[in-house]
């Protein structure tokens, strides 16, 4: 059982909205006394999350919240855009697979950086992506 | 428009990145680097990170392309000064950037990228110094 204990939603369509989301889940992962290696996961996969949304979506919203688990505290992102949707989830999420020019390790490497990740993507309808860092995780 | 200097000592050229590098940034230093050294004719290039709290897959990635370029116009780039967390994502995204040196610190890394290079400059001056000797 996971409670939301606060919410807040950043519209994300330009790149000054990726400095500005950074800092939002910086701070967020401050309040709840993450330590400094787990705030620097997150961010670091907030920002990987955030370069797919801007390159294959134009854009899209991400909602930070502070979740509950009861015992501990976490930081869960949520972002969802209106972009193509990935056709091969399971391709997506191999090491080494891109259909830009990239390295193909944003998607498997952000999974490895986060305690929990969840995909849900429909072709032509978007994708969202859900992550959970736990303070201590 | 940031723009992120490139400072010149002797035949080595010099970078300390002081803001969170966003992705034109980062873009536009791989090409202002590249250039400086083709420039200066450069033999080593020193990247200070002590002040970058996030490196992602984009970032490590032109990190490496300015150790690639440079090295194929015969310069070699030291990474130098990055944070624990920052090497600890930058395994678990899966970039161990390799072909990249790497140094503790500004002085290790200057000693090392020294050690890789003998400058023509202390050739010359060394030369003298060995005929004064041997007389």
């Amino acid at each position: 059982m996971i409670l939301s204990l606060s919410k807040d939603t950043i519209k994300i369509s330009q790149e000054q909205d990726v400095v500005f989301l950074k800092n939002r889940v910086k701070e967020t992962a401050v309040k709840i006394k993450m330590g400094l290696v787990n705030q620097t996961r997150i961010i670091t996969a907030a920002s990987e999350l955030v370069r797919n949304m801007m390159r294959y979506a134009n854009g899209g919203n991400c909602v930070i919240e502070v979740v509950s688990s009861g015992r501990v505290n976490g930081v869960r992102l949520t972002f969802t855009d209106k972009g193509p949707g990935i056709p091969d989830i399971a391709a997506a999420m191999r090491d080494g697979f891109s259909t830009g020019r990239s390295l193909g390790l944003g998607l498997p490497g952000t999974k490895r950086l986060v305690n929990e990740f969840d995909i849900k993507s429909k072709v032509g309808e978007g994708t969202t992506v859900t992550i959970v860092k736990w303070a201590n995780g | 428009m940031d723009k992120i200097p490139i400072l010149r000592m002797g035949s080595f050229l010099l970078v300390t990145i002081q803001v969170d590098l966003y992705d034109r940034l980062a873009l536009n230093l791989e090409a202002d680097l590249v250039q400086m050294v083709q420039k200066t004719n450069a033999r080593g290039v020193l990247i200070d990170i002590s002040a970058v709290s996030i490196v992602d897959s984009f970032m490590g990635r032109i990190i490496g392309n300015i150790a690639s370029m440079s090295k194929i116009l015969d310069a070699e780039t030291v990474v130098v000064g990055m944070q624990p967390a920052v090497a600890i994502t930058l395994i678990e995204l899966g970039l161990p950037l390799k072909g990249v040196h790497t140094a503790l610190n500004m002085e290790k890394g200057m000693d090392l990228l020294k050690s890789m290079i003998d400058t023509p400059e202390e050739e010359a001056n060394d030369q003298p110094l060995d005929d004064f000797v041997a007389e």
